[in-house]
């Protein structure tokens, strides 16, 4: 088996007096889909959110790659909380698509998509253009590029800001429940872009969803967390048609039986 | 010497302590000059708050226009308009009191806004609530909309009378013996302005780092929910 | 002796009121600069900066303007005296620092209040996509709390022009002063502060439309939509 790219070790996460991740483990392989699944409140958008370096960390280590996200390794191999500057490297081979979308709205759908290329990343403005126009191409939005994000459907907005994750070239991506802010009739067309996304790319995808129909049809691997650790995960159809452990079955059951 | 009170002006240590209570003093006629300007602007804001939401336009248009004007000329003209002009249609007030009223006049015009920005913060389902449960339109106002604008009127007040003591100062140029004038009329005497403008500036920050603590207290201890009225 | 009438009053008011517009001009450009200097250094990470940034705004929020300008007159050179440096200022300069420096104290609240006011998930966006923190500043924050600062700006230069009739009182010749000359040489003090009072009133309207000017020169970067 290949090195995992995304390693969570014994990691812990309180909020004040609330244990949201209680030692969790956790792998990714590279190029691997993968969904988590679980009731609110679960620690699903903890671990991307923790990934993203948009929450730290209480205990344990979150291993990207060969490096630790969190910490730094110092002279003598032991591990020291990370740096901006280590945080600010790391941060540059992960992408997010949150669930509302946070697209800047004081840019046109162009500059969403530009802005972090030319000015992070220091790609040249006429080359981050045409990359943001084959992405906007990608996601069906050409016409698009020149409009206000609050011109947009929430679907556009909710493309235009999976192209703006890309345009940053991650390796790993990750969906925040992308389409739960979203009128039921704007779902397929994100849905159809990740799908693409997941069908064509190496890239490495996490996604927190509570679509299990999507869950099921693009992932390699689903994980059931619940009570802040994996309790169960596996192929999807395996997960999804024969749950060995109990929680999984009353969770899918309830889930299933409203959808 | 003021007040009945001698300095001793040997060193500006000496100055100090022998300025302090000539200081409190004056203090005091700022706190008094505050709190009468406060009353008159909580008074005369009621009323421009009332007329400016008149059914009829041929009231609400010139109210709203004197409020505007108030709150766009300056104190120092108003309170000079006050204290040369009134007296020649035979009006002849005492220098404190002209202040205070010229306080309470600019003040009105904020506080008619405060009034008027709290009552229309309340979401307007509730006067639809109001509505449907047919209450009657003073009872929707006593009761159900001025209980959840005062949590957020009673905070936006006292900012402002800890504004109105700031501009009390201004008073002193109608010869009112109010802290700053106290400290100039020492500094004019001893040549040593430092000691006591340093002074007042001390006070100042004292007593509105006290009152904007009490703001804060008090904003907290009202439930956002409202309060109700008996 | 009193043979003036109130058209005899214009030409001197105005020359007064054209020292209080470029009091009010300075002072506000100035007062602006101070507002986002420690507005934005009160949100920085530099300890230091954040120390200064909230003793300058508490200080001169924190105690009257006629204060602060009678301490700069008159106060400020002795301890000029006492350091052995001049810091006699020139009326004018005293006027426009204490105005400036008033004024730049309430606006950092302004500064301050607009860009916390940026919503969370704009600063998660742009740290997801690895802006650095001054990158997120200058790029995503201040463009969309900017609009939002110019509502109370407004308000702020209002209250400048107000401010600036103070400063008659360290003997500048602003229309304030102006005033009071005429009304000790005519004692005509009713035609006087009518029309003072009058010009005031014009100067803030056009004052509000400048700076309605300026609102939608910046709305245009705020999204319609939020």
């Amino acid at each position: 088996m290949t090195e995992p790219i995304i390693r969570f070790e014994k990691v812990v996460k309180r909020f004040g007096d609330v244990t949201v991740l209680d030692g969790l483990d956790f792998t990714v392989a590279p190029g691997e889909k993968v969904t988590i699944i679980g009731p609110s409140g679960s620690g699903k958008s903890t671990i991307l959110r923790i990934l993203m370096t948009l929450e730290d960390i209480s205990d344990g280590v979150v291993w990207v790659g060969d490096e630790p996200l969190w910490h730094e390794k110092a002279a003598d191999g032991t591990l020291k909380p990370a740096s901006e500057a280590h945080l600010h490297r790391m941060r540059t081979r992960l992408g997010m698509v949150f669930q509302s979308f946070n697209l800047f709205p004081h840019m046109t759908v162009l500059r969403n998509i530009t802005e972090a290329p030319v000015h992070v990343l220091k790609v040249g403005k006429a080359e981050a253009r045409e990359r943001a126009m084959g992405l906007l191409d990608m996601v069906g939005l050409t016409e698009h590029a020149d409009k206000f994000p609050y011109q947009l459907s929430g679907g556009q907005q909710q493309r235009v800001a999976i192209a703006r994750a890309l345009a940053m070239r991650p390796d790993i991506l990750l969906f925040d429940e992308p389409t739960s802010a979203l009128d039921p009739e704007l779902v397929g067309e994100v849905q159809e872009v990740i799908r693409k996304l997941a069908e064509e790319h190496d890239l490495t995808m996490l996604l927190v969803t509570h679509e299990m129909r999507f869950a099921r049809e693009i992932s390699d691997r689903v994980c059931f967390i619940d009570a802040g650790a994996i309790r169960e995960e596996g192929a999807p159809e395996e997960l999804f048609t024969a749950p060995t452990e109990e929680r999984t079955q009353d969770f899918l059951r309830a889930v299933l039986d409203d959808g | 010497m003021l007040f009945g009170i001698e300095w001793d002006a040997t060193n500006s240590w000496t100055l100090a302590v022998s300025i302090f209570p000539i200081l409190l003093h004056g203090l005091w006629v700022t706190l008094q000059a505050t709190v009468l300007g406060f009353f008159i602007a909580v008074v005369l804001g009621l009323v421009l708050a009332v007329l400016k939401a008149a059914p009829t336009r041929l009231v609400s248009w010139p109210t709203r226009l004197i409020s505007e004007f108030l709150r766009d000329t300056p104190l120092l003209i108003q309170l000079f308009f006050l204290y040369y002009v009134l007296p020649e249609f035979g009006i002849v007030l005492p220098a404190f009191l002209t202040g205070a009223i010229a306080l309470g006049v600019q003040y009105s015009a904020y506080l008619s806004e405060v009034y008027r920005a709290g009552i229309e913060a309340v979401p307007i389902g509730q006067h639809e609530a109001a509505r449907a449960l047919n209450f009657a339109p003073t009872r929707t106002f006593t009761h159900i909309i001025l209980p959840q604008a005062i949590p957020r009127i009673v905070p936006a007040m006292g900012n402002y009378l800890v504004s109105i003591s700031k501009d009390v100062p201004v008073l002193s140029v109608v010869t009112v013996l109010e802290l700053l004038n106290v400290a100039t009329i020492i500094g004019d005497r001893t040549f040593n302005y430092l000691v006591p403008l340093s002074m007042v500036g001390g006070l100042y920050l004292i007593m509105t780092l006290l009152a904007a603590q009490g703001v804060k207290r008090l904003d907290m201890a009202l439930p956002k929910t409202g309060i109700p009225l008996k | 002796m009193n043979e003036m009438t109130w058209t005899d009053y214009l030409p001197v008011l105005w020359e007064g009121a054209w020292v209080t517009i470029q009091l009010t001009f300075w002072s506000t450009i100035f007062g602006a600069l101070l507002s986002f200097a420690a507005g934005l250094g009160k949100l920085s990470s530099n300890r230091a900066l954040r120390w200064l940034s909230v003793a300058y705004i508490e200080v001169f929020r924190g105690t009257s303007l006629l204060v602060q300008l009678f301490w700069l007159y008159f106060a400020l050179p002795l301890v000029g005296e006492a350091i052995g440096v001049n810091l006699r200022l020139p009326p004018v300069v005293a006027g426009i620092l204490a105005l400036s420096l008033n004024i730049g104290a309430y606006g950092a609240e302004v500064v301050r209040g607009a860009v916390q006011a940026v919503a969370r998930s704009q600063y998660e966006a742009a740290k997801a996509l690895n802006c650095t923190r001054r990158q997120t500043l200058f790029r995503i924050a201040l463009p969309q709390a900017i609009p939002e600062m110019m509502p109370p700006f407004d308000n702020l230069a209002i209250q400048n022009l107000k401010d600036t009739a103070l400063v008659s009182l360290i003997s500048l010749a602003d229309l304030a002063m102006r005033a009071e000359q005429l009304r000790n040489y005519t004692q005509d003090s009713p035609t006087i502060y009518t029309l003072v009072i009058l010009m005031y009133f014009g100067m803030a309207l056009v004052l509000t439309a400048l700076m309605r000017l300026l609102a939608r020169g910046v709305g245009r970067w705020r999204p319609a939509g939020r």
